[in-house]
């Protein structure tokens, strides 16, 4: 009886096995295709280049999928084949997650209070050693709304306001902390030029001249630690130089490791920039940029890209002359430009470059130019180029969607997703 | 309730201005343009009725004389016509709550300072009235700041072409110029001494000025006319009276959803008229604001917070508020948001949620109402001042421009004009204070 009762509690027993197995092995194939998904547009802007450099167009009835938080297929819906199982998603208009590229999300808090405002040290007017990684605050309500409005990028840190306010860095919209949501740690050393650093009382700088000379002064420092370095190297018995962050720092700039950003708006400031990019020899990102279009060529000539100004800037303080076809004119004359939304010190605490990038095709830009500010020309200005701004088998599946034209007033965007995570699904 | 003599005195410089302007105006207008001006085939979106997909709107003198479908327009002889097809013509923009010209009321000394008054302020030749007519903005109530409980007397101005803030004055029947208070409750007006520290302090100081005012008013009544039996004069309790007579309406600068009910109580104590403005958290009490009948002049912001008491506005408040009854309108706060983009807050109302048909009207209509000049302008009427926008598309869409403004049958932009196109573009030059105004041989416009 024992024994007869025990086969068929072994094949019970086996059979629960083989079901379990199965079972399992039918959940990776669903875990699989859970980290596939498949987003079907009526238009999809892909934001890729064709060989010549121009757009490469829209794909009408398209689909993008996604595997693995990499773009694996992009093209017409009829000629990709959607595995079982995967996540799918519907929009009349895809685009790739938008960059923001300048901000200061994360470290400028919405609130506005001492408790989260981060952005701005005012111990020292020079301190490019701050790292933006330190301060960024990975559950800012303001990263959230950003998010909703397809922004899958940041380019952001410290603030304009100091003469070197620190660095910046770049980073995704999500994440659970600062480490989950990196791409680059040090983007850039973040520099102003012009009445928005000044010191007041007797604290320096407190002329245009005096951030200059300050300026100079200071990089000659960092090429004699810089110098000191290099004859240790050679030379046992030569001490290298004590550390110093602050010329570690300066150093990546003269070596062209990082560029020097420059927020700068008056016609005086940005000649500041032209002149001191020559003088050191160095990268330069000007940052800002009201009165810029007076300056196309000379930025053309450095090779100087500009991080232009949302085109919403308010036209007072250094602001008063900004133009909102400025945009249009640097993109005609071949000028690399990106749109960052910059910062805000009241109400809005940060802009939405969708919108800012909006306001540009309204005022001389094509939609595809308006748009690349926020995608690919961003990710190219950033250096990032290889990994997101547009939608390209191999890069990250990062993608934005709308219910209509992206730019236009009364649509909305409906969704935002992140290396195929769906981050955002409210209709904004 | 203002001094008889003063009233008296500034009447008759009114109508002495009136008559050097009615002489001036008649001058140019022999030279310039003809009486009559008939727009002709354009989409008329009246506001107060349905759109007329190919109208025409006719002007006489500053005033719209005829609206309807083109073939049932009679053109009057002698009328301009201007071919407006493919355009659309709306009313012009009224901004409830503006600080062009950078008109401010009281000072630091303290919080309660009704007697400050933004038309002894207010640079009318700032470029951002040029960018405001570039908005196709019409008319605006230029307020002081909300750094006290009580900043002064905002100043209703037409965006006429002017030399000076006189020019731009609306005045009321007997000549005297027309505009509400300006009040603030929150952290805005929330200081050290003698300023409030707490939303208590600000209510009790507010309660305790409005008594005061009533007090005052109660003597001038009992002095029946008598001089030797009249309180000395005194301007803050003249504005304040002003108020509670509804001769002045309150304008609230308003954010948190218990500082909203805290200005319906003061309302309801006191009697005075009040639109509440800003109210950015109105979508956690919209059926109270409804209840009470009050009117909501709102903004719209690109993203919550950057202060405290805004951190849960919502794009959604138009949306919420037309939902509960309530009338709305849309303000540009400019400087916080650029008059040239006003349409873009509406339409942005509209994308949360609100009507278009709603939209408008808050642009509007329904601005002109919470001025009380909503007889006068805020619609494509008969009767009613020519304050019109002509713009190339739908009122709504981005690509859509604003080709022309037109301020009681003047035109005051004109975008392929290029001094005017500097402004609504922005530029070298942009940001100067009105060479615009100038005069002279290569003035006149």
């Amino acid at each position: 009886m024992l024994r007869n009762m025990m086969i068929p509690g072994v094949t019970l027993v086996l059979l629960f096995m083989i079901s379990m197995t199965s079972v399992t092995g039918g959940l990776n194939e669903s875990q699989q295709a859970e980290n596939t998904i498949a987003i079907y547009g009526d238009k999809i802007y892909t934001m890729a280049k064709s060989e010549d450099g121009s757009w490469s167009g829209v794909i009408k009835d398209g689909v993008v999928l996604i595997k693995d938080g990499k773009v694996v297929q992009v093209g017409l819906a009829g000629d990709i084949e959607i595995p079982e199982g995967s996540i799918i998603k519907k929009a009349a208009v895809v685009t790739p997650g938008l960059i923001d590229a300048r901000s200061v999300v994360g470290l400028a808090g919405w609130l506005n209070i001492d408790h989260d405002s981060d952005h701005i040290e005012r111990s020292s007017p020079i301190q490019p050693e701050l790292e933006a990684l330190d301060a960024y605050n990975t559950r800012e309500p303001l990263i959230d709304w950003v998010r909703s409005f397809g922004v899958t990028t940041l380019h952001t840190g410290h603030a304009p306001g100091q003469l070197i306010s620190g660095q910046t860095f770049i980073v995704k919209t999500r994440g659970n902390t600062v480490d989950d949501a990196v791409v680059k740690r040090k983007a850039m050393v973040a520099c102003t030029l012009g009445s928005d650093a000044l010191r007041s009382g007797k604290e320096s700088p407190g002329t245009r001249s005096k951030q200059m000379a300050m300026l100079r002064q200071e990089f000659i420092k960092a090429q004699a630690h810089m110098d000191k370095q290099e004859k240790a190297e050679g030379d046992e018995e030569k001490e290298p130089p004590a550390r110093n962050l602050r010329m570690e720092a300066l150093i990546s700039i003269l070596k062209k490791e990082m560029p020097l950003m420059i927020s700068a708006h008056a016609a005086v400031d940005i000649q500041n920039v032209l002149r001191l990019q020559k003088e050191l020899d160095i990268s330069v990102v000007l940052q800002g940029g009201a009165e810029c279009y007076d300056f196309v060529e000379p930025l053309k000539k450095q090779g100087i890209p500009v991080i232009i100004h949302p085109t919403m800037m308010r036209s007072s303080g250094v602001g008063k002359n900004a133009s909102m076809e400025t945009s249009a004119k640097l993109i005609a004359a071949g000028v690399q430009i990106a749109m960052g939304s910059g910062y805000e010190s009241y109400v809005p605490k940060t802009r939405v470059v969708l919108w800012e990038a909006a306001i540009a095709c309204a005022y001389g830009c094509s939609f595809e130019d308006a748009l690349g500010m926020i995608t690919l020309s961003a990710a190219e200005l950033l250096g990032v180029d290889d990994r997101i701004g547009s939608i390209e088998v191999g890069k990250d599946g990062d993608v934005a969607l709308y219910d209509g034209d992206p730019f236009e007033y009364t649509t909305h965007c409906v969704g935002t997703v992140i290396e195929g995570q769906v981050v955002s699904e409210a209709v904004r | 309730m203002l001094s008889r003599k003063l009233s008296t005195v500034l009447s008759r410089i009114s109508a002495i201005t009136a008559v050097l302007m009615l002489l001036l105006n008649g001058w140019s207008d022999r030279v310039e343009a003809a009486d009559i001006q008939a727009f002709v085939g354009a989409r008329l979106m009246p506001v107060s009725g349905p759109v007329i997909e190919n109208g025409t709107l006719v002007v006489r003198n500053g005033k719209i004389e005829q609206i309807g479908a083109t073939d049932q327009v009679v053109l009057p002889p002698g009328t301009e016509v201007v071919n407006a097809e493919g355009k659309t013509i709306i009313p012009g923009l009224i901004c409830t709550h503006s600080h062009i010209g950078w008109g401010g009321g009281g000072d630091s000394s303290e919080p309660i300072q009704p007697e400050c008054w933004t038309r002894d302020s207010v640079d009318v030749r700032s470029a951002s009235f040029m960018r405001a007519r570039a908005g196709g903005l019409t008319l605006v109530n230029q307020m002081p700041g909300s750094g006290h409980l009580i900043s002064g007397r905002t100043t209703y101005l037409k965006l006429r072409e002017g030399n000076t803030v006189d020019d731009l004055l609306v005045l009321d029947d007997t000549g005297w110029p027309m505009g509400g208070l300006k009040m603030a409750n929150g952290t805005n007006s929330q200081r050290s001494a003698p300023f409030p520290g707490t939303r208590a302090k600000s209510a009790s100081l507010v309660r305790q000025a409005y008594v005061k005012a009533q007090e005052y008013r109660n003597k001038i009544a009992k002095a029946e006319g008598d001089a030797e039996k009249m309180p000395e004069r005194d301007l803050r309790m003249e504005a304040l009276v002003e108020a509670l007579e509804g001769k002045r309406i309150v304008h609230h600068h308003t954010h948190r959803h218990d500082d909203i009910l805290t200005v319906l109580r003061l309302r309801d104590e006191f009697g005075f008229e009040v639109v509440l403005h800003h109210v950015s958290d109105a979508w956690k009490v919209a059926d109270e604001i409804a209840a009470a009948g009050a009117d909501c002049s709102i903004i719209v912001v690109d993203s919550p917070g950057g202060k405290l008491e805004a951190r849960d506005i919502r794009l959604e408040n138009g949306a919420v508020l037309e939902k509960a009854g309530v009338n709305v309108a849309f303000h540009t706060d400019d400087w916080i948001t650029d008059s040239r983009l006003f349409l873009r807050s509406a339409a942005l109302g509209v994308r949360a949620g609100m009507t278009s048909e709603g939209a408008l009207r808050a642009l509007t209509l329904s601005g002109a109402e919470m001025l009380g000049l909503e007889d006068q302008t805020g619609s494509l009427d008969v009767g009613k001042d020519a304050d019109f926008a002509i713009l190339s598309g739908d009122p709504f869409s981005i690509y859509t421009q604003i080709l022309e403004t037109w301020v009681e049958g003047a035109q005051v932009f004109d975008r392929s004009n290029p001094d005017h196109l500097l402004y609504a573009v922005g530029g070298r030059g942009a940001g100067d204070d009105s060479a615009y105004h100038c005069c002279g041989e290569e003035g006149g416009h």
